[in-house]
């Protein structure tokens, strides 16, 4: 049997269901993978090597019993390690949880397994979700199998690294500002953050509560939304989940793969075209505007004028949140703690344990957001940032009433070399300039590969309504049917 | 502090006091706020907790539907508006037994405001003016191990019991109350008893001070006349409803001798401490915690549809003050009457009493007159004495069957009281029956006449009223044991004279 780590999510889960390969050999074959290259990608925190094996038999045991499984029954999915996996180790990229095995399964976790997909493991990410490098995890960076020198953007970056590295065929990630659809852009692989509130948050740590959305990531379009559908849909213990049907994302990925866009009305936005993306970005956006064109797409320049306060708006907004979200990391009930040693007061212990167990960049969005609460400051700072928050969602509704979808690159530049933009957060923070709107905006956004520059991936953004997130999946399918998937070199 | 007080009077002669009331009430729900934990009292430590309840990393909060109803009508039942649309806030600070280290409560968007609660206080109306009733969350409870007060300074270790966290609680804050003068901490105990009053006949909970179902802060300042409102302290750890009018006039006397001796007073939250009934001050709130609120994020807006509301409020039972009006004209009292009747606490336990088989008349007796002074006397509230309208109304049934006189009878009760048993059993074991056998009698009447003969031929001449000696000597003979109207009776009889 050929490579069964190349084949895609939808091919696997065919191979296992009509009995040609098992869900223990696919599990084996690709742990043997991530043995064999993670030492050099680190896409993994935790291989969950027994767990894994245990789930997979369970599928071949019901397989066997003649059960009809699942779309996805036997197909191996990483998952970032943000989500709450029960009895695994959880992380979040942070010292400040080293070691907590959660008592319970985020409901994404809890779907994953009782739709038969197998979890190899945690994947790296920028601590608490807060970068677009990961290097910002505290078990140091991943590196982007297209040139192991260069980040695999961020905040999901282990999730993109173990597609784009065949550690993996799926993998969740969360997306509060691009952290699904930057790494996705950086390394040729597919990401796509759902409508926020279409997807649950119970057990997805806490970065920026009204930002947060977890989301599918794949190699190909149609096994993104085939793993969307799976994680998709109400759960009560979301009290921001929304109560109504998943939009069918599975036909739309078949029907956008038939390379027909007739009818379809395309907006560019004007404001991301300028001078913000590198030239090769922009070429190859130009080329995928082209191809959408020729497949009968009608594609207009859409002027979306408050998207330019974006940055500075998210910038308050989820410091302030997480500021707050991140305060129950005391070393009270869970995770380390630092100076108890008998003789120190809990204030001094809370103190030197957040000291110890925080990154920099979580120390200074930790900062910001506490100030950006204070009183005497509210009004300024998080007040102000909702208001531009309403007007961003403005232009957005505006802008759908012309077009169908708007399309931008997903980022301005393709995965830059380690280190380059540590030293200086606002040059970080301009990675995810394009992805911003949307979160702040709550619709569905999709990054899908629409070529390469100077032999590096590019990514484009498709930004549906919120709750038709099927269209996005459509467009981004076509484009993929047109230009086809991008293979990294060996590793 | 050695400090002499001043007197009550010259206080409230010279300084107005300006009184607000905090009031935290936890919710009865079968289950928490934002899971679905149980609620109730008790419980090994932190074995009613969930990821949600513990504030683990990734849980979430959902609404609990019951304690929303719950809060809705106790707004209505206080008169107020509520919300069309309104959020929860989350209020940040660290403190070991906030799991998530905030609390998720309300801020400007409270769910009922502007409302009222009408008490009675002394024959007179009194409107205290309520300005919110909000929704927020219980902490946990954290004991202080080593240390000698019990307190934060001085504890070697803390442990934390987790099953209080999350549970509902509303707390209902009230407009600053003017103009009660010398009656400011009978109003302030009013206040509390009447809302406790109104929650309880809602049946949204228990409302029991002891078990901190109930619990209740105390805003207090003083000013002179025409002049601005003082600086005002916080009392905290106001546990019973006679704790409520101590703690007003204990922190009265205490601002009043501060401003007599110039000082000024410091904006603090003090302690009430039952024992002294003193106030020590607390955390000082001159530097101010920021608690950053800003709106919850992980919870939807609450807007509940108002043809819900209109239901809830024509479903909203008999309220205390309707009920009483009620009572008073069953049991036909005066509104002087009834007043005593409510400073004594004694409308449920008279109800109680009369439910039982008593005459309202008889019922209102005994706990007005005897039990209510045995209250006072140890300075408990009378619901608290011991006896139970049950044992009152058994009491009054062995009175009106003849089998106990006035006095056994207050013996009697007395022995309920110091908790010997039943009336019935109490009157067995100390021998307190009436001598009804009327050959006993007749011989002790007999005797007593024997014995007296002079004022046994005034009563032969017509002289009645002089019965009364006889009387006494057969009911000293007879250890008090004997019904005097019988033995009267009996005495006329036998020297021939009509009663």
């Amino acid at each position: 049997m050929s490579d069964l780590t190349r084949m895609t999510a939808t091919e696997i889960a065919a191979l296992v269901a009509g009995g040609e390969t098992s869900a223990v050999e696919v599990t084996r074959a690709h742990l043997d993978r991530i043995a064999a290259v993670d030492e050099q990608v680190h896409a993994f925190l935790h291989v969950d090597t027994d767990g894994a094996l245990a789930a997979a038999r369970e599928v071949d045991e019901r397989r066997a019993a003649g059960e009809v499984l699942g779309p996805l029954a036997g197909v191996p999915v990483a998952v970032k390690d943000v989500l709450a996996t029960r009895g695994v180790p959880t992380t979040v990229g942070s010292k400040i949880l080293e070691g907590w095995r959660p008592p319970y399964d985020a409901t994404i976790v809890q779907r994953l397994r009782e739709a038969g997909t197998v979890m190899l493991g945690k994947t790296n990410m920028d601590e608490f979700a807060m970068g677009s490098s990961t290097e910002y995890s505290a078990y140091g960076p991943t590196h982007n199998p297209w040139d192991l020198s260069r980040i695999p953007g961020g905040s999901g970056g282990g999730s993109a690294a173990a597609l784009a590295a065949y550690e993996a065929p799926l993998a969740i990630g969360s997306d509060t500002g691009g952290s699904i659809r930057q790494p996705g852009a950086v390394t040729g692989t597919v990401g796509a953050k759902p409508t926020y509130g279409g997807t649950s948050r119970y057990g997805l740590v806490a970065f920026s509560s009204s930002l947060d959305t977890p989301g599918p990531c794949a190699r190909n379009v149609l096994d993104a939304a085939l793993l969307h559908q799976v994680i998709a849909g109400h759960d009560p213990r979301d009290s921001t989940s929304i109560p109504q049907p998943v939009p069918d994302v599975v036909a739309a990925a078949k029907l956008g793969a038939t390379g027909d866009l007739t009818g379809v009305r395309l907006g560019i936005v004007s404001e991301f075209i300028g001078e913000g993306a590198e030239p090769g970005v922009m070429a190859a956006f130009r080329e995928s505007v082209d191809a959408l064109t020729k497949m009968g797409a009608e594609v207009v320049e859409v002027s979306c004028p408050t998207f330019a306060y974006a940055l500075p708006a998210y910038y308050l907004i989820a410091p302030s949140e997480c500021s707050s979200n991140l305060a129950r990391f005391d070393g009270v009930r869970f995770g380390l703690r630092v100076g108890d040693d008998g003789n120190r007061s809990l204030e001094e212990v809370m103190s030197l344990t957040r000291e110890a167990g925080f990154g920099p960049e979580v120390k200074r969005r930790i900062m910001v957001g506490t100030y950006a609460l204070s009183s005497g400051y509210y009004d300024a700072y998080y007040g102000q940032a909702q208001k531009v928050r309403t007007l961003i969602t403005r232009d957005f509704t505006a802008a759908f009433e012309r077009v169908d979808a708007l399309i931008s690159p997903t980022t301005p530049f393709t995965a830059f070399p380690i280190g380059a933009r540590t030293a200086d957060p606002y040059q970080m923070y301009l990675a995810d300039l394009f992805t911003i709107p949307t979160n702040l905006y709550g619709g569905p956004g999709i990054s899908v590969p629409c070529g390469l520059s100077e032999g590096l991936p590019v990514g484009l953004q498709v930004m549906a309504p919120t709750m038709a997130d099927d269209r996005m999946y459509r467009v981004a399918a076509a484009l993929e049917s047109a230009v086809g998937t991008f293979t990294p070199p060996a590793l | 502090m050695t400090t002499t007080l001043p007197a009550y009077d010259e206080v409230v002669a010279r300084y107005e006091p300006v009184i607000g009331l905090e009031t935290h009430v936890e919710l009865g729900t079968n289950t928490k706020m934002w899971c679905g934990c149980p609620t109730d009292f008790g419980g090994e430590p932190n074995t009613r907790v969930c990821p949600v309840c513990l504030g683990l990393p990734g849980s979430l909060p959902v609404a609990n539907k019951a304690a929303i109803e719950a809060i809705i009508r106790i707004g209505l039942a206080l008169n107020c508006s509520i919300a069309e649309w309104c959020r929860f806030a989350r209020k940040n600070y660290f403190y070991p037994d906030m799991p998530k280290n905030f609390q998720i409560s309300q801020y400007d968007e409270p769910i009922c405001v502007d409302g009222y609660l009408d008490v009675e206080v002394n024959g007179e109306t009194v409107r205290i003016e309520i300005e919110r009733v909000h929704l927020e969350e219980d902490t946990g409870k954290t004991l202080h191990v080593g240390g000698a007060t019990g307190r934060i300074h001085g504890a070697t270790e803390s442990l934390v019991d987790y099953n209080r966290a999350g549970i509902p609680l509303v707390e209902i804050v009230t407009k600053p109350v003017t103009g009660t003068g010398a009656l400011a901490p009978e109003v302030a105990k009013a206040y509390v008893t009447e809302l406790r009053d109104v929650i309880r006949t809602l049946g949204v909970s228990d409302v029991r001070m002891e078990e901190g179902s109930l619990r209740c802060d105390v805003n207090t300042s003083l000013n002179l006349p025409g002049q601005e409102w003082g600086t005002r302290t916080e009392t905290k750890n106001v546990n019973s409803l006679r704790s409520v009018e101590r703690a007003v006039r204990s922190e009265m006397l205490r601002q009043a001798s501060v401003l007599d001796a110039g000082g000024r007073i410091t904006q603090e939250t003090r302690h009430f401490h039952e024992d002294t009934g003193d106030t020590t001050p607390g955390r000082s709130k001159e530097t101010a915690t920021d608690y950053r609120y800003f709106p919850e994020p992980d919870l939807v807006p609450v807007a509940p549809d108002p043809a819900w509301v209109a239901e809830l409020k024509a479903a909203l039972p008999e309220l205390p003050r309707v009920h009483r009006r009620r009572l008073q004209e069953q049991w036909g009292l005066s509104d002087l009457d009834m007043q005593s009747v409510l400073n004594a606490g004694a409308v449920e336990l008279i109800e109680a009493t009369v439910a039982a088989g008593t005459t309202p008349a008889a019922a209102r007796k005994w706990w007005l007159g005897e039990l209510s002074r045995r209250a006072n006397e140890s300075g408990v509230e009378l619901a608290d004495i011991g006896a139970t309208p049950a044992q009152v109304a058994e009491l009054q049934g062995l009175v009106d069957a003849g089998k106990l006189n006035d006095k056994m009878a207050r013996t009697v009760l007395e022995g309920v009281v110091d908790g010997e048993g039943s009336p019935t059993e109490i009157m067995t074991s100390r021998g307190l029956e009436v001598v009804s056998d009327t050959g006993a009698l007749t011989a002790a009447v007999d005797e007593a006449i024997a014995a007296n003969p002079g004022i046994a031929d005034k009563i032969r001449s017509g002289k009645v009223a002089a019965a009364g000696a006889l009387v006494g000597a057969v009911m000293k003979t007879t250890r008090g044991q004997a019904d005097a109207k019988t033995v009267r009776e009996l005495i006329l009889e036998r020297l021939g004279v009509q009663g």
